[in-house]
Protein backbone atom coordinates (compact mmCIF):
# COMPACT_ATOMS: atom_id res chain seq x y z
CA UNK A 1 0.00 0.00 0.00
CA UNK A 2 2.24 2.86 1.03
CA UNK A 3 4.30 2.94 -2.04
CA UNK A 4 6.24 6.05 -0.73
CA UNK A 5 7.68 5.10 2.03
CA UNK A 6 9.53 2.59 -0.37
CA UNK A 7 10.78 5.67 -2.44
CA UNK A 8 13.56 7.35 -0.85
CA UNK A 9 13.30 11.50 -0.34
CA UNK A 10 15.81 11.50 -2.82
CA UNK A 11 14.42 9.60 -5.36
CA UNK A 12 10.86 11.52 -5.17
CA UNK A 13 13.23 15.05 -5.65
CA UNK A 14 14.88 13.58 -8.97
CA UNK A 15 11.45 12.34 -9.71
CA UNK A 16 10.05 15.73 -8.90
CA UNK A 17 13.01 17.43 -10.67
CA UNK A 18 12.85 14.83 -13.84
CA UNK A 19 8.83 16.33 -14.20
CA UNK A 20 9.92 19.96 -14.36
CA UNK A 21 12.49 19.41 -16.70
CA UNK A 22 10.72 17.08 -19.14
CA UNK A 23 7.66 20.33 -19.09
CA UNK A 24 10.28 23.04 -19.57
CA UNK A 25 11.61 20.80 -22.15
CA UNK A 26 8.34 20.06 -23.97
CA UNK A 27 7.35 23.95 -23.73
CA UNK A 28 10.79 25.28 -25.01
CA UNK A 29 10.33 22.81 -28.13
CA UNK A 30 6.66 23.99 -28.47
CA UNK A 31 7.81 27.49 -28.32
CA UNK A 32 10.90 26.69 -31.14
CA UNK A 33 8.49 24.89 -33.44
CA UNK A 34 6.28 28.03 -32.99
CA UNK A 35 9.17 30.45 -34.26
CA UNK A 36 9.38 30.13 -37.68
CA UNK A 37 5.37 31.03 -38.04
CA UNK A 38 6.25 34.34 -35.56
CA UNK A 39 8.88 35.15 -37.74
CA UNK A 40 6.59 35.12 -40.88
CA UNK A 41 4.05 36.71 -38.98
CA UNK A 42 6.18 39.93 -38.12
CA UNK A 43 8.31 39.96 -41.47
CA UNK A 44 5.37 40.13 -43.40
CA UNK A 45 3.49 42.97 -41.06
CA UNK A 46 6.98 44.77 -40.76
CA UNK A 47 7.38 44.89 -44.38
CA UNK A 48 3.42 44.71 -45.77
CA UNK A 49 1.74 47.18 -43.58
CA UNK A 50 2.64 50.40 -45.10
CA UNK A 51 1.13 48.90 -48.74
CA UNK A 52 -2.40 48.16 -47.10
CA UNK A 53 -4.78 50.75 -47.34
CA UNK A 54 -8.11 50.76 -48.87
CA UNK A 55 -6.86 50.83 -52.03
CA UNK A 56 -5.17 47.65 -51.75
CA UNK A 57 -8.33 46.16 -51.70
CA UNK A 58 -9.67 47.68 -54.33
CA UNK A 59 -7.42 48.33 -57.22
CA UNK A 60 -5.76 46.20 -59.64
CA UNK A 61 -2.30 45.61 -59.35
CA UNK A 62 0.00 48.31 -61.30
CA UNK A 63 1.72 47.21 -63.97
CA UNK A 64 5.57 47.32 -63.92
CA UNK A 65 5.72 51.57 -65.48
CA UNK A 66 3.70 52.76 -62.67
CA UNK A 67 5.31 51.00 -59.67
CA UNK A 68 8.71 51.83 -61.13
CA UNK A 69 7.37 55.67 -61.48
CA UNK A 70 6.39 55.40 -58.10
CA UNK A 71 9.84 53.79 -56.73
CA UNK A 72 11.59 56.58 -58.59
CA UNK A 73 10.00 59.43 -56.94
CA UNK A 74 9.81 57.35 -53.46
CA UNK A 75 6.23 56.92 -53.22
CA UNK A 76 4.15 54.28 -52.08
CA UNK A 77 3.70 51.57 -55.12
CA UNK A 78 0.23 52.55 -56.42
CA UNK A 79 -2.88 49.82 -56.78
CA UNK A 80 -3.41 46.61 -54.54
CA UNK A 81 -4.95 43.36 -55.45
CA UNK A 82 -8.26 43.33 -56.03
CA UNK A 83 -7.82 41.13 -59.52
CA UNK A 84 -6.74 38.54 -56.81
CA UNK A 85 -9.07 38.92 -54.36
CA UNK A 86 -11.89 38.52 -56.70
CA UNK A 87 -9.95 35.69 -58.49
CA UNK A 88 -9.56 33.74 -55.20
CA UNK A 89 -13.00 34.52 -54.01
CA UNK A 90 -14.36 33.22 -57.54
CA UNK A 91 -12.00 30.19 -57.91
CA UNK A 92 -11.99 29.00 -54.23
CA UNK A 93 -15.90 29.49 -54.15
CA UNK A 94 -16.27 27.31 -57.20
CA UNK A 95 -13.91 24.72 -56.05
CA UNK A 96 -16.28 24.80 -53.26
CA UNK A 97 -19.31 24.47 -54.77
CA UNK A 98 -17.53 21.17 -56.86
CA UNK A 99 -16.16 19.83 -53.91
CA UNK A 100 -18.52 20.41 -50.79
CA UNK A 101 -21.66 18.22 -52.75
CA UNK A 102 -19.12 15.09 -54.18
CA UNK A 103 -17.02 15.01 -50.56
CA UNK A 104 -20.32 15.16 -48.83
CA UNK A 105 -22.08 12.60 -50.43
CA UNK A 106 -18.55 10.40 -50.88
CA UNK A 107 -18.10 10.75 -47.30
CA UNK A 108 -22.18 9.83 -46.27
CA UNK A 109 -21.48 6.60 -48.33
CA UNK A 110 -17.88 5.77 -46.62
CA UNK A 111 -19.24 6.07 -43.36
CA UNK A 112 -22.60 4.05 -44.04
CA UNK A 113 -20.17 1.16 -45.96
CA UNK A 114 -17.69 0.27 -43.13
CA UNK A 115 -17.11 -3.30 -45.56
CA UNK A 116 -17.35 -3.99 -49.30
CA UNK A 117 -14.96 -4.03 -51.96
CA UNK A 118 -16.25 -0.71 -53.29
CA UNK A 119 -15.33 1.16 -50.28
CA UNK A 120 -12.41 0.01 -49.74
CA UNK A 121 -11.38 1.32 -53.32
CA UNK A 122 -13.18 4.41 -52.45
CA UNK A 123 -11.23 4.78 -49.28
CA UNK A 124 -7.90 3.70 -50.93
CA UNK A 125 -8.64 6.45 -53.92
CA UNK A 126 -9.25 9.47 -51.45
CA UNK A 127 -6.32 7.99 -49.67
CA UNK A 128 -3.71 8.18 -52.56
CA UNK A 129 -5.54 11.72 -54.09
CA UNK A 130 -4.24 13.16 -50.96
CA UNK A 131 -1.12 12.43 -51.25
CA UNK A 132 -1.01 13.64 -55.41
CA UNK A 133 1.50 16.64 -55.94
CA UNK A 134 -0.63 19.95 -56.46
CA UNK A 135 0.79 20.71 -60.10
CA UNK A 136 0.16 17.42 -60.92
CA UNK A 137 -3.62 18.40 -59.98
CA UNK A 138 -3.04 21.30 -62.12
CA UNK A 139 -1.87 18.82 -65.27
CA UNK A 140 -4.65 17.53 -64.91
CA UNK A 141 -7.34 20.22 -65.25
CA UNK A 142 -5.27 21.68 -67.88
CA UNK A 143 -6.15 18.25 -69.86
CA UNK A 144 -9.59 17.99 -68.92
CA UNK A 145 -10.80 21.62 -69.02
CA UNK A 146 -8.74 24.06 -70.20
CA UNK A 147 -8.06 21.97 -73.65
CA UNK A 148 -11.17 20.78 -74.63
CA UNK A 149 -13.96 22.81 -72.25
CA UNK A 150 -12.99 26.96 -72.05
CA UNK A 151 -10.34 26.86 -74.75
CA UNK A 152 -8.06 28.71 -73.08
CA UNK A 153 -6.85 29.12 -69.51
CA UNK A 154 -9.66 29.71 -67.35
CA UNK A 155 -11.03 30.07 -63.91
CA UNK A 156 -13.28 27.11 -64.28
CA UNK A 157 -10.11 24.98 -64.83
CA UNK A 158 -8.16 26.22 -61.38
CA UNK A 159 -11.70 25.55 -59.69
CA UNK A 160 -11.69 22.32 -60.68
CA UNK A 161 -7.73 21.67 -59.82
CA UNK A 162 -8.40 23.00 -56.55
CA UNK A 163 -11.81 20.86 -55.65
CA UNK A 164 -9.81 17.80 -56.28
CA UNK A 165 -7.48 18.68 -53.68
CA UNK A 166 -10.11 19.68 -51.03
CA UNK A 167 -11.93 16.31 -51.97
CA UNK A 168 -10.01 13.83 -49.49
CA UNK A 169 -10.22 16.54 -46.54
CA UNK A 170 -13.98 16.95 -46.84
CA UNK A 171 -14.52 13.06 -47.76
CA UNK A 172 -12.59 12.30 -44.69
CA UNK A 173 -13.81 14.91 -42.01
CA UNK A 174 -17.42 13.86 -43.21
CA UNK A 175 -16.90 10.04 -43.23
CA UNK A 176 -14.85 10.37 -39.54
CA UNK A 177 -17.76 12.93 -37.96
CA UNK A 178 -20.39 10.67 -39.56
CA UNK A 179 -18.80 7.57 -37.70
CA UNK A 180 -18.54 9.42 -34.56
CA UNK A 181 -22.09 9.35 -33.74
CA UNK A 182 -23.72 7.04 -31.83
CA UNK A 183 -25.95 4.27 -33.75
CA UNK A 184 -28.85 5.13 -31.60
CA UNK A 185 -29.60 8.33 -33.33
CA UNK A 186 -29.88 6.54 -36.58
CA UNK A 187 -32.24 3.92 -35.09
CA UNK A 188 -34.18 6.96 -33.29
CA UNK A 189 -34.90 8.18 -36.64
CA UNK A 190 -35.64 5.02 -38.19
CA UNK A 191 -37.85 4.05 -35.50
CA UNK A 192 -39.91 6.88 -36.25
CA UNK A 193 -40.89 5.40 -39.44
CA UNK A 194 -38.37 7.98 -41.02
CA UNK A 195 -36.89 7.02 -44.40
CA UNK A 196 -33.53 5.93 -44.83
CA UNK A 197 -32.45 9.04 -46.78
CA UNK A 198 -34.22 11.60 -44.42
CA UNK A 199 -32.53 9.80 -41.59
CA UNK A 200 -29.30 10.85 -42.83
CA UNK A 201 -30.17 14.28 -44.24
CA UNK A 202 -32.03 14.96 -41.62
CA UNK A 203 -30.80 13.53 -38.37
CA UNK A 204 -26.66 12.58 -39.42
CA UNK A 205 -26.04 15.49 -40.92
CA UNK A 206 -27.23 18.35 -38.92
CA UNK A 207 -25.56 16.47 -35.75
CA UNK A 208 -22.33 15.91 -37.92
CA UNK A 209 -22.64 19.55 -38.74
CA UNK A 210 -19.77 21.01 -36.58
CA UNK A 211 -17.40 18.80 -37.73
CA UNK A 212 -17.86 18.17 -41.34
CA UNK A 213 -18.14 22.26 -41.38
CA UNK A 214 -14.82 22.75 -39.95
CA UNK A 215 -13.31 19.80 -42.46
CA UNK A 216 -15.11 21.93 -45.16
CA UNK A 217 -13.18 25.41 -44.17
CA UNK A 218 -9.70 23.69 -43.74
CA UNK A 219 -10.20 22.25 -46.86
CA UNK A 220 -10.60 25.87 -47.82
CA UNK A 221 -7.87 27.12 -46.56
CA UNK A 222 -5.98 24.72 -47.64
CA UNK A 223 -6.31 25.27 -51.45
CA UNK A 224 -6.56 29.22 -50.64
CA UNK A 225 -2.85 29.51 -50.98
CA UNK A 226 -2.14 26.79 -53.48
CA UNK A 227 -0.33 28.33 -56.50
CA UNK A 228 1.32 25.56 -58.26
CA UNK A 229 -2.25 24.54 -59.81
CA UNK A 230 -3.13 27.70 -61.05
CA UNK A 231 -0.34 28.21 -63.08
CA UNK A 232 -1.18 25.88 -65.41
CA UNK A 233 -4.90 26.61 -65.38
CA UNK A 234 -6.26 29.86 -64.19
CA UNK A 235 -2.99 31.66 -65.47
CA UNK A 236 -3.07 35.14 -64.72
CA UNK A 237 -5.16 38.17 -65.13
CA UNK A 238 -4.03 42.18 -64.64
CA UNK A 239 -7.90 42.91 -64.68
CA UNK A 240 -10.83 41.81 -62.56
CA UNK A 241 -12.37 39.08 -64.24
CA UNK A 242 -16.21 37.65 -63.46
CA UNK A 243 -16.05 35.51 -66.63
CA UNK A 244 -15.18 32.37 -64.89
CA UNK A 245 -14.36 30.73 -68.60
CA UNK A 246 -11.19 33.40 -69.19
CA UNK A 247 -8.12 33.53 -67.27
CA UNK A 248 -8.13 34.88 -63.42
CA UNK A 249 -6.16 36.44 -61.08
CA UNK A 250 -5.41 34.95 -57.73
CA UNK A 251 -3.28 36.12 -54.86
CA UNK A 252 -0.85 33.42 -54.72
CA UNK A 253 -0.53 33.83 -58.72
CA UNK A 254 -0.07 38.06 -57.61
CA UNK A 255 2.68 37.30 -55.16
CA UNK A 256 4.65 34.67 -57.42
CA UNK A 257 3.83 38.20 -60.11
CA UNK A 258 5.52 40.65 -57.70
CA UNK A 259 8.11 37.93 -57.20
CA UNK A 260 9.31 37.86 -61.08
CA UNK A 261 8.74 41.50 -61.11
CA UNK A 262 12.05 43.39 -59.73
CA UNK A 263 9.94 46.93 -59.67
CA UNK A 264 7.11 44.98 -57.63
CA UNK A 265 8.82 42.97 -55.39
CA UNK A 266 7.42 45.33 -52.54
CA UNK A 267 4.25 44.28 -53.20
CA UNK A 268 4.97 41.05 -51.80
CA UNK A 269 4.44 41.74 -48.30
CA UNK A 270 1.06 43.17 -48.53
CA UNK A 271 -0.41 40.77 -50.64
CA UNK A 272 1.45 37.67 -48.36
CA UNK A 273 -0.14 39.22 -46.13
CA UNK A 274 -3.66 39.13 -47.08
CA UNK A 275 -3.53 35.88 -47.92
CA UNK A 276 -2.26 34.69 -44.57
CA UNK A 277 -4.71 36.70 -42.90
CA UNK A 278 -7.55 34.81 -44.95
CA UNK A 279 -6.23 31.60 -44.19
CA UNK A 280 -6.10 32.58 -40.12
CA UNK A 281 -9.79 33.49 -40.39
CA UNK A 282 -10.69 30.47 -41.83
CA UNK A 283 -9.11 28.59 -39.46
CA UNK A 284 -10.39 30.87 -36.72
CA UNK A 285 -14.03 30.40 -38.26
CA UNK A 286 -13.63 26.50 -38.25
CA UNK A 287 -12.45 26.85 -34.40
CA UNK A 288 -15.23 28.68 -33.78
CA UNK A 289 -17.95 26.61 -35.12
CA UNK A 290 -16.37 23.57 -33.87
CA UNK A 291 -17.42 24.99 -30.52
CA UNK A 292 -20.55 27.16 -31.53
CA UNK A 293 -22.06 23.70 -33.50
CA UNK A 294 -21.02 21.35 -31.26
CA UNK A 295 -23.76 19.08 -30.81
CA UNK A 296 -24.08 16.84 -26.94
CA UNK A 297 -25.53 13.44 -27.42
CA UNK B 1 -64.90 4.62 -8.49
CA UNK B 2 -64.25 5.69 -11.82
CA UNK B 3 -60.97 3.88 -11.93
CA UNK B 4 -63.40 0.43 -11.50
CA UNK B 5 -65.85 1.51 -14.14
CA UNK B 6 -62.48 2.12 -16.68
CA UNK B 7 -60.93 -1.31 -15.84
CA UNK B 8 -64.66 -3.05 -16.57
CA UNK B 9 -64.59 -1.44 -19.89
CA UNK B 10 -61.38 -2.08 -20.68
CA UNK B 11 -62.19 -5.83 -19.62
CA UNK B 12 -64.69 -5.90 -22.23
CA UNK B 13 -62.70 -4.43 -25.04
CA UNK B 14 -59.93 -7.19 -24.26
CA UNK B 15 -62.29 -9.75 -24.49
CA UNK B 16 -63.69 -8.52 -27.61
CA UNK B 17 -59.95 -8.09 -29.68
CA UNK B 18 -57.51 -9.48 -27.18
CA UNK B 19 -54.31 -10.64 -29.60
CA UNK B 20 -52.71 -7.64 -31.22
CA UNK B 21 -49.65 -9.32 -32.21
CA UNK B 22 -49.72 -12.52 -33.56
CA UNK B 23 -45.83 -14.03 -33.21
CA UNK B 24 -46.15 -17.62 -35.27
CA UNK B 25 -42.79 -19.96 -35.15
CA UNK B 26 -40.15 -16.56 -35.68
CA UNK B 27 -36.60 -17.57 -36.12
CA UNK B 28 -34.06 -14.63 -36.63
CA UNK B 29 -30.96 -15.15 -38.17
CA UNK B 30 -28.16 -12.35 -38.39
CA UNK B 31 -26.55 -13.79 -41.39
CA UNK B 32 -25.83 -18.08 -42.02
CA UNK B 33 -27.28 -20.64 -40.72
CA UNK B 34 -27.57 -19.76 -37.13
CA UNK B 35 -30.59 -18.74 -35.59
CA UNK B 36 -30.90 -16.11 -32.78
CA UNK B 37 -34.02 -16.88 -32.04
CA UNK B 38 -35.73 -19.91 -32.60
CA UNK B 39 -39.34 -20.73 -33.36
CA UNK B 40 -41.17 -18.33 -30.79
CA UNK B 41 -44.92 -18.19 -30.95
CA UNK B 42 -47.00 -15.96 -28.60
CA UNK B 43 -49.52 -13.40 -28.98
CA UNK B 44 -49.50 -10.56 -27.47
CA UNK B 45 -52.65 -8.70 -25.59
CA UNK B 46 -53.71 -5.42 -26.56
CA UNK B 47 -53.81 -2.92 -23.66
CA UNK B 48 -51.09 -5.15 -21.37
CA UNK B 49 -47.62 -4.74 -20.60
CA UNK B 50 -45.90 -7.89 -21.80
CA UNK B 51 -41.77 -8.51 -20.03
CA UNK B 52 -39.55 -10.01 -21.86
CA UNK B 53 -36.76 -11.84 -19.62
CA UNK B 54 -33.96 -13.64 -20.12
CA UNK B 55 -30.27 -13.45 -19.48
CA UNK B 56 -27.90 -11.50 -21.76
CA UNK B 57 -27.24 -12.39 -25.02
CA UNK B 58 -30.81 -14.67 -25.49
CA UNK B 59 -32.97 -12.73 -28.21
CA UNK B 60 -34.89 -10.48 -26.69
CA UNK B 61 -33.40 -7.40 -27.81
CA UNK B 62 -33.50 -9.24 -31.45
CA UNK B 63 -37.19 -10.69 -31.37
CA UNK B 64 -38.60 -6.78 -29.98
CA UNK B 65 -36.83 -5.55 -32.96
CA UNK B 66 -38.25 -7.68 -35.78
CA UNK B 67 -41.61 -6.93 -34.06
CA UNK B 68 -41.08 -3.52 -35.85
CA UNK B 69 -37.98 -5.07 -38.67
CA UNK B 70 -35.36 -2.84 -37.09
CA UNK B 71 -33.26 -6.10 -37.17
CA UNK B 72 -33.17 -5.47 -40.85
CA UNK B 73 -30.39 -2.66 -40.59
CA UNK B 74 -28.29 -5.56 -40.66
CA UNK B 75 -27.88 -5.83 -44.14
CA UNK B 76 -27.72 -9.66 -43.43
CA UNK B 77 -30.13 -11.10 -41.31
CA UNK B 78 -33.19 -13.16 -42.60
CA UNK B 79 -36.27 -14.65 -40.69
CA UNK B 80 -38.66 -17.81 -40.89
CA UNK B 81 -42.65 -17.76 -39.39
CA UNK B 82 -44.32 -14.90 -39.27
CA UNK B 83 -45.97 -11.85 -37.25
CA UNK B 84 -49.25 -10.04 -38.10
CA UNK B 85 -50.74 -6.65 -36.06
CA UNK B 86 -54.40 -7.02 -36.50
CA UNK B 87 -54.12 -10.00 -38.59
CA UNK B 88 -51.70 -8.06 -41.09
CA UNK B 89 -48.65 -9.88 -41.74
CA UNK B 90 -46.11 -6.91 -40.93
CA UNK B 91 -43.42 -8.31 -43.39
CA UNK B 92 -46.02 -7.62 -45.87
CA UNK B 93 -46.52 -3.81 -44.55
CA UNK B 94 -43.64 -1.26 -46.06
CA UNK B 95 -41.69 -1.67 -42.71
CA UNK B 96 -41.45 2.99 -42.79
CA UNK B 97 -45.29 2.35 -42.18
CA UNK B 98 -45.17 0.03 -39.60
CA UNK B 99 -42.53 1.58 -37.74
CA UNK B 100 -45.46 4.18 -37.52
CA UNK B 101 -48.01 2.01 -35.92
CA UNK B 102 -45.13 0.47 -33.69
CA UNK B 103 -42.96 2.84 -31.64
CA UNK B 104 -39.49 2.59 -30.12
CA UNK B 105 -37.83 3.43 -27.19
CA UNK B 106 -34.24 2.57 -26.52
CA UNK B 107 -31.99 1.63 -24.01
CA UNK B 108 -30.01 4.92 -23.24
CA UNK B 109 -31.98 8.43 -23.67
CA UNK B 110 -31.79 9.19 -27.75
CA UNK B 111 -33.26 12.44 -27.67
CA UNK B 112 -32.25 14.67 -31.25
CA UNK B 113 -29.26 16.52 -30.14
CA UNK B 114 -29.68 19.16 -32.30
CA UNK B 115 -33.44 19.63 -31.95
CA UNK B 116 -35.46 21.29 -29.18
CA UNK B 117 -37.53 19.88 -26.85
CA UNK B 118 -40.65 20.86 -28.23
CA UNK B 119 -38.98 19.62 -32.24
CA UNK B 120 -38.06 16.36 -30.48
CA UNK B 121 -41.69 15.29 -28.99
CA UNK B 122 -43.25 16.20 -32.94
CA UNK B 123 -39.61 14.57 -34.63
CA UNK B 124 -41.51 12.08 -36.47
CA UNK B 125 -43.91 14.77 -38.39
CA UNK B 126 -40.97 17.18 -39.32
CA UNK B 127 -38.25 14.04 -39.87
CA UNK B 128 -41.14 12.85 -42.57
CA UNK B 129 -41.30 16.13 -43.69
CA UNK B 130 -44.94 16.54 -42.66
CA UNK B 131 -46.20 20.00 -42.56
CA UNK B 132 -48.77 20.58 -39.76
CA UNK B 133 -50.39 23.91 -38.27
CA UNK B 134 -48.98 25.97 -35.59
CA UNK B 135 -51.94 24.59 -33.44
CA UNK B 136 -51.73 21.49 -34.26
CA UNK B 137 -48.12 21.05 -33.00
CA UNK B 138 -48.61 22.74 -29.71
CA UNK B 139 -51.34 20.04 -29.54
CA UNK B 140 -49.34 17.17 -30.11
CA UNK B 141 -46.58 18.52 -27.95
CA UNK B 142 -48.86 19.44 -24.83
CA UNK B 143 -50.80 15.86 -25.28
CA UNK B 144 -47.98 13.49 -25.89
CA UNK B 145 -45.50 15.57 -22.84
CA UNK B 146 -48.75 15.24 -20.74
CA UNK B 147 -48.74 11.43 -21.36
CA UNK B 148 -45.64 10.53 -20.14
CA UNK B 149 -46.07 13.03 -17.21
CA UNK B 150 -43.70 15.67 -18.78
CA UNK B 151 -45.50 18.78 -19.40
CA UNK B 152 -45.35 20.64 -15.93
CA UNK B 153 -41.64 20.43 -15.81
CA UNK B 154 -40.93 21.00 -19.76
CA UNK B 155 -43.68 23.31 -20.68
CA UNK B 156 -41.28 26.93 -20.31
CA UNK B 157 -38.13 25.42 -21.56
CA UNK B 158 -39.79 23.58 -24.51
CA UNK B 159 -37.01 25.59 -26.91
CA UNK B 160 -34.17 24.10 -25.15
CA UNK B 161 -32.58 21.40 -26.16
CA UNK B 162 -33.82 18.03 -25.27
CA UNK B 163 -30.22 16.73 -24.11
CA UNK B 164 -30.65 19.58 -21.35
CA UNK B 165 -32.81 17.35 -19.70
CA UNK B 166 -32.05 14.66 -17.00
CA UNK B 167 -31.71 11.04 -18.14
CA UNK B 168 -34.97 10.56 -16.71
CA UNK B 169 -36.30 13.09 -18.30
CA UNK B 170 -34.76 12.43 -21.69
CA UNK B 171 -36.26 9.29 -21.41
CA UNK B 172 -39.71 10.32 -20.88
CA UNK B 173 -38.84 12.87 -23.96
CA UNK B 174 -38.02 9.79 -25.92
CA UNK B 175 -41.60 8.23 -25.23
CA UNK B 176 -43.45 11.15 -25.78
CA UNK B 177 -41.52 11.37 -29.42
CA UNK B 178 -42.85 7.54 -29.90
CA UNK B 179 -46.19 8.31 -28.86
CA UNK B 180 -46.59 11.76 -30.89
CA UNK B 181 -47.70 9.56 -33.92
CA UNK B 182 -50.15 7.51 -31.59
CA UNK B 183 -49.15 3.96 -32.26
CA UNK B 184 -50.91 0.91 -31.73
CA UNK B 185 -47.65 -0.95 -30.09
CA UNK B 186 -44.61 0.88 -28.20
CA UNK B 187 -41.79 -1.69 -27.56
CA UNK B 188 -39.28 -0.74 -25.08
CA UNK B 189 -35.85 -2.19 -25.21
CA UNK B 190 -34.29 -1.95 -21.21
CA UNK B 191 -35.67 1.38 -20.98
CA UNK B 192 -34.65 1.78 -17.39
CA UNK B 193 -31.16 0.30 -17.49
CA UNK B 194 -29.28 3.65 -17.46
CA UNK B 195 -31.58 5.69 -14.72
CA UNK B 196 -31.32 5.79 -11.10
CA UNK B 197 -34.27 4.38 -8.92
CA UNK B 198 -36.33 7.45 -9.01
CA UNK B 199 -36.27 7.62 -12.37
CA UNK B 200 -36.45 4.48 -13.14
CA UNK B 201 -40.25 4.40 -10.84
CA UNK B 202 -41.46 6.93 -12.76
CA UNK B 203 -40.88 5.22 -16.00
CA UNK B 204 -42.65 2.38 -14.38
CA UNK B 205 -45.42 4.14 -13.48
CA UNK B 206 -45.87 6.20 -16.95
CA UNK B 207 -46.00 2.70 -18.41
CA UNK B 208 -48.95 1.25 -16.35
CA UNK B 209 -50.37 4.41 -17.13
CA UNK B 210 -49.89 3.67 -20.73
CA UNK B 211 -51.21 0.74 -21.23
CA UNK B 212 -54.68 2.07 -21.23
CA UNK B 213 -54.00 3.79 -24.72
CA UNK B 214 -51.09 1.59 -25.98
CA UNK B 215 -49.87 -1.96 -26.15
CA UNK B 216 -46.73 -2.28 -24.05
CA UNK B 217 -43.85 -4.85 -24.96
CA UNK B 218 -41.01 -4.39 -22.51
CA UNK B 219 -37.18 -5.92 -22.87
CA UNK B 220 -36.04 -5.90 -19.08
CA UNK B 221 -32.93 -7.20 -17.20
CA UNK B 222 -34.96 -6.24 -13.88
CA UNK B 223 -36.82 -9.20 -12.69
CA UNK B 224 -38.47 -6.87 -9.78
CA UNK B 225 -39.63 -4.73 -12.86
CA UNK B 226 -41.56 -7.70 -14.75
CA UNK B 227 -42.74 -8.31 -11.59
CA UNK B 228 -43.70 -4.97 -10.45
CA UNK B 229 -45.56 -4.32 -13.84
CA UNK B 230 -46.40 -6.56 -15.92
CA UNK B 231 -49.56 -8.36 -17.28
CA UNK B 232 -47.40 -10.96 -19.22
CA UNK B 233 -44.39 -12.12 -18.80
CA UNK B 234 -42.00 -14.21 -21.30
CA UNK B 235 -38.46 -16.03 -19.98
CA UNK B 236 -36.27 -16.42 -22.91
CA UNK B 237 -33.38 -19.15 -22.72
CA UNK B 238 -30.71 -19.15 -25.27
CA UNK B 239 -32.67 -18.18 -28.26
CA UNK B 240 -36.00 -20.48 -27.17
CA UNK B 241 -39.22 -18.94 -26.01
CA UNK B 242 -39.02 -20.83 -22.78
CA UNK B 243 -41.98 -20.04 -21.12
CA UNK B 244 -44.85 -17.33 -21.71
CA UNK B 245 -47.88 -16.59 -19.28
CA UNK B 246 -49.60 -14.08 -16.61
CA UNK B 247 -46.73 -12.22 -15.15
CA UNK B 248 -48.51 -13.56 -11.60
CA UNK B 249 -48.58 -17.12 -12.71
CA UNK B 250 -44.92 -17.06 -13.52
CA UNK B 251 -43.29 -15.94 -10.90
CA UNK B 252 -45.33 -18.40 -8.25
CA UNK B 253 -45.55 -21.15 -10.33
CA UNK B 254 -43.21 -21.43 -13.45
CA UNK B 255 -44.02 -24.99 -15.52
CA UNK B 256 -40.14 -24.84 -17.02
CA UNK B 257 -37.22 -25.52 -14.58
CA UNK B 258 -34.88 -22.84 -16.26
CA UNK B 259 -37.75 -20.18 -15.77
CA UNK B 260 -37.48 -21.31 -11.76
CA UNK B 261 -34.05 -21.22 -12.14
CA UNK B 262 -33.62 -17.49 -13.87
CA UNK B 263 -36.06 -16.63 -11.49
CA UNK B 264 -34.15 -17.64 -8.59
CA UNK B 265 -31.04 -15.45 -9.75
CA UNK B 266 -29.33 -18.42 -10.79
CA UNK B 267 -27.85 -17.12 -14.19
CA UNK B 268 -26.69 -13.64 -14.80
N1 LIG C 1 -25.94 -7.27 -35.16
C1 LIG C 1 -25.73 -8.55 -34.82
N2 LIG C 1 -25.01 -9.35 -35.63
C2 LIG C 1 -24.78 -10.63 -35.31
N3 LIG C 1 -25.24 -11.23 -34.20
C3 LIG C 1 -25.97 -10.49 -33.35
C4 LIG C 1 -26.26 -9.11 -33.62
N4 LIG C 1 -27.01 -8.64 -32.61
C5 LIG C 1 -27.17 -9.66 -31.75
N5 LIG C 1 -26.55 -10.78 -32.20
C6 LIG C 1 -26.53 -12.09 -31.53
O1 LIG C 1 -27.85 -12.52 -31.32
C7 LIG C 1 -28.00 -13.09 -30.06
C8 LIG C 1 -29.11 -12.43 -29.29
O2 LIG C 1 -28.73 -11.06 -29.05
P1 LIG C 1 -29.73 -10.03 -28.40
O3 LIG C 1 -31.05 -10.18 -29.05
O4 LIG C 1 -29.08 -8.72 -28.47
O5 LIG C 1 -29.79 -10.55 -26.90
P2 LIG C 1 -30.33 -9.82 -25.59
O6 LIG C 1 -31.02 -8.57 -26.01
O7 LIG C 1 -31.22 -10.81 -24.97
O8 LIG C 1 -29.15 -9.56 -24.75
C9 LIG C 1 -26.66 -13.01 -29.35
O9 LIG C 1 -26.02 -14.26 -29.45
C10 LIG C 1 -25.90 -11.98 -30.15
O10 LIG C 1 -24.55 -12.31 -30.21
MG1 LIG D 1 -30.53 -6.52 -25.56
Amino acid sequence: MNISNSISQQKLKWRIFNDRLFSIVMMSLAFISALPLLSILYQLIKKGYKQIRLNFFIEVAPDTMEAMMAKVNHEIIPGGIANGIVGTLIIVGMASLIAIPLGLICGIYLSETSKGKMAGLVRFVVDMLQGVPSIVLGVIAYIWIVKPVTSGFSALAGSVALSIMMLPSIIRSTEETLKMIPSTLKEAALSLGVPYHRTIFKVLLPTGMSGIATGIILGISRIAGETAPLMLTALGSSAINLDITQPSSAIPLLVWEFYNDPNLIDLIWGASLILLLIIFLLNLGAKAIAKKWKVQY
Amino acid sequence: MESTILNKEDEKIIQIESTILNIDELSVSYGGDKYSIDKVSAGIQKNKITAIMGPSGCGKSTLLRAINRMHELYPETHHKGSITLGGEDIYKINPIQLRRKIGMVFQRPNPFPTMSIYDNVIAAYILNGIKLKRSEKNEIVERSLREVGLWDETKDVLHKRGTFLSGGQQQRLCIARALAYKPEVILLDEPTSALDPIATAKIEDLLVKLKKNYTIILVTHNMGQAARISDYSMFMYLGELVEYGKTKKMFTTPKDERTEAYLMGKFG
